[in-house]
């Protein structure tokens, strides 16, 4: 199986490990030199750099998380003056503060090759036309992915994100042969291509890689059947880098991390321990060579699992599982795990948009209730009461349908969601557990 | 092949070397760079035995040597180039060389050491005309080209260099280093290289580490450090052409 950077990628253990330690203590030794902020925390709990002397010692130094980045907002945490930052990428939120993640000439460097270690595990090879769906913007997404195709060698159409009709155009005529994107919009596009009638095998299309946003392997297997491509997930976090911390292999059998360049944890979300190998816990993440934002312990969020085992594809470096949940948002109601993702797509799908919402788990008489808010976007008629009920209609059973339980549905006016979202978290948990 | 992990020297009271862990792969050329003081020489010196750590492992080819004497060192196969050459000045060219292969008499005796002789004349010919001069009289390159070869005599996987181009003029400097680039293809000696001459010994290895007030700041390729920002302004300076061009 073809990898890009052999020596890291199928290193020695031990090897890998050493240069860990080594990349490890030179980042604390920056971080603690160039930025304020670390440097204040480690010194009102009395740590040094000094005092990290393997990669498991690590444990008594404090956690990153969204809220520093947010209230550093938007330089404070860069360790190079900003004359020396060549590219600034944020996230697109539009309720909270933007988290903003700057990076050198080195960390663009870096950043195409690790996009490029998975596009090449993924099969992409300099014969490919690879389309790029995701929005060129402020997001990661597009540039990651563009120049990390471009260091690979494939023909890279930066097709950006929006008019379906345009991109199937596209993917006809250019002969596109591999598809990046989020995984819903793979779908819409599987959707477009049948009510436009053409038939997917007529494309050339071979590949998709996808990443964004959490899929299972439901969607992943019904993009390979409508689409008839191979769809491989990779994964990554925009206030990090954006994608190319991790990304699947041909054997399918979890997300390699690049820990050459990212030193991964799992560890209790609620206490914040350390988890032994192989538990489930939450994705902290440290990284080991970027110059522009270096973050120690940076808690992503995101809930996964590691293994050590070895993999067939002959990579050493560890694995991760698909991403299935977020430690934050995730809801459990009457047994049932509700992730907001899952509403969000089920929405997308009623409304045929965007969706708007807010999820607030409560109790009533004793019953625990889930309620969604739902913003009317211009696709929904109000002035007509009739078309209201039979949304709200709609959509109640849509949501009860796809997730399992009874779901209250209540729609707000448009631009309230904004008002209410400042007041409180978009996934609220009221009950007392 | 060489693997330093959380190394810590003291001298007295003041802590040199502060967790330094590096690695040096076979035959690979490695620089460390950093300003007078940052212990660069320390760390040679700690790896080569002189000055023995209070703490951290050294691994040589799996073997902990941290706690090794210099001379058990050498026949293990690391030889070193002292900063500032440190030759036997009353002494001749040849003697220099001859007292450098002192290790080496028992197991190869008088024949092998010649034919290690005729290697390093081949690979610096300039010594094969003067090795009859006194060392103390050579030109400050050609007393460099002598230290090395001094190192070279007792047949070392591993060569320290320690600032190579101090107090020679550009034109030799780049001299030295190319014949440090020969001797790793011609040897296959793996090389690890301190200096303060930043452009220089980046240009010409594999590799580098950026160490600051006892510390290791960062690691990478030398490509890599030659397009770090911080690296050019603090150690690479404004780049001149020399007038002589």
């Amino acid at each position: 199986m073809a990898v890009w950077d052999e020596t890291i990628e199928c290193s020695p253990r031990e090897e890998l490990e050493q240069l860990q330690l080594e990349r490890l203590q030179s980042s604390l030794n920056r971080a603690y030199k160039n930025v304020s902020f670390y440097r204040s925390i480690f010194d009102s709990k009395g740590v040094v750099p000094e005092d990290v002397s393997t990669l498991a010692d690590f444990a008594h130094l404090p956690f990153t998380t969204k809220k520093d980045l947010q209230s550093n907002y938007p330089y404070g945490l860069f360790a190079v003056p900003l004359r020396e930052v060549v590219r600034i990428h944020t996230t697109t939120d539009t309720v909270d503060t933007p988290t903003v993640v700057g990076y050198t000439h080195n960390d663009l460097k870096n950043w195409s090759s690790l996009v490029a270690r998975f596009l090449f595990a993924g099969g992409v090879t300099r014969d490919d036309v690879i389309q790029i769906s995701f929005l060129y913007g402020l997001f990661t997404g597009a540039f990651g992915l563009h120049h990390g195709a471009e260091k690979v060698g494939a023909s890279v159409i930066p097709a950006s994100s929006g008019n379906t009709e345009k991109q199937i155009r596209i993917m006809q005529d250019y002969r596109t042969t591999v598809l990046v994107s989020t995984p819903s919009y793979a779908l819409i596009l599987a959707e477009r291509l049948e009510n436009m009638g053409i038939d997917p095998k007529t494309l050339l299309l071979k590949k998709g890689l996808f990443g964004g946003e959490i899929w299972s392997e439901k969607v992943r297997k019904d993009i390979q059947d409508r689409l008839f491509i191979d769809a491989l997930d990779n994964y990554g976090v925009s206030e990090l880098m954006g994608p190319g911390i991790a990304g699947e292999c041909g054997a399918r059998n979890g997300l390699h991390v690049f820990e050459d360049h990212f030193l991964p944890e799992i560890i209790n979300p609620d206490s914040g321990e350390t988890l032994p190998p192989g538990e489930t816990g939450e994705l902290v993440l440290t990284t080991l060579s970027r110059e522009a934002f270096p973050l120690i312990r940076y808690r992503t969020g995101d809930i996964t699992a590691l293994d050590h085992g070895a993999c067939e594809c002959g990579r050493t470096l560890v694995r991760m599982k698909r991403i299935a949940a977020r430690a934050d948002d995730i809801i459990i109601i009457k047994g049932v795990n509700v992730i907001p993702d899952q509403i969000e797509h089920i929405l997308a799908e009623v409304e045929g948009c965007e969706p708007r919402y807010r999820v607030i788990a409560k109790r009533e008489n004793k019953r625990d209730v889930l309620e969604v808010r739902v913003e009317v976007s211009e696709n929904i008629f109000f002035d007509e009461m009739k078309h209201q009920e039979s949304f709200l209609i709609r959509v109640t059973n849509a949501l009860s349908h796809g997730l399992g339980i009874r779901v209250e549905v209540k729609l707000l006016e448009r631009k309230t969601l904004e008002e209410e979202l400042k007041a409180s978290a978009k996934v609220l948990d009221t009950r007392e557990l | 092949m060489l693997r330093l992990q959380n190394v810590n020297t003291l001298y007295g009271e003041i802590h040199v070397l502060k967790n330094i862990s590096l690695h040096i792969r076979e035959g690979e050329i490695v620089s460390l760079i950093g300003a007078n003081g940052a212990g660069k020489t320390t760390l040679l010196n700690t790896i080569s035995g002189v000055v023995t750590p209070k703490s951290g492992t050294i691994l040589y080819c799996e073997q902990n040597i941290a706690r090794k004497n210099p001379d058990a060192v050498v026949k293990m196969g690391i030889s070193q180039v002292p900063e500032g050459r440190q030759l036997f000045g009353p002494l001749s060219v040849l003697d220099n060389l001859k007292l450098g292969a002192y290790t080496r008499y028992s197991s190869a005796g008088k024949r092998g050491v010649h034919q290690d002789l005729d290697v390093m004349f081949e690979l610096f010919p300039r010594l094969k005309e003067r090795q009859k001069q006194y060392a103390g009289t050579l030109s400050g390159g050609e007393q460099q080209m002598l230290a090395m070869a001094r190192a070279l005599m007792c047949r070392p996987r591993l060569l320290l260099l320690d600032e190579p181009s101090m107090g020679l003029a550009p034109l030799i400097v780049s001299e030295i280093f190319r014949t440090m680039s020969q001797l790793r293809e011609m040897q296959q000696t793996t090389i690890f290289l301190v200096e303060q001459n930043a452009r220089m010994s980046l240009k010409y290895s594999d590799r580098g580490y950026v160490m600051e007030t006892g510390k290791i700041m960062l690691e990478g390729t030398s490509r890599d450090l030659l397009d770090n920002r911080e690296v050019q302004r603090a150690y690479l300076g404004k780049q001149k052409k020399p007038i002589w061009e």
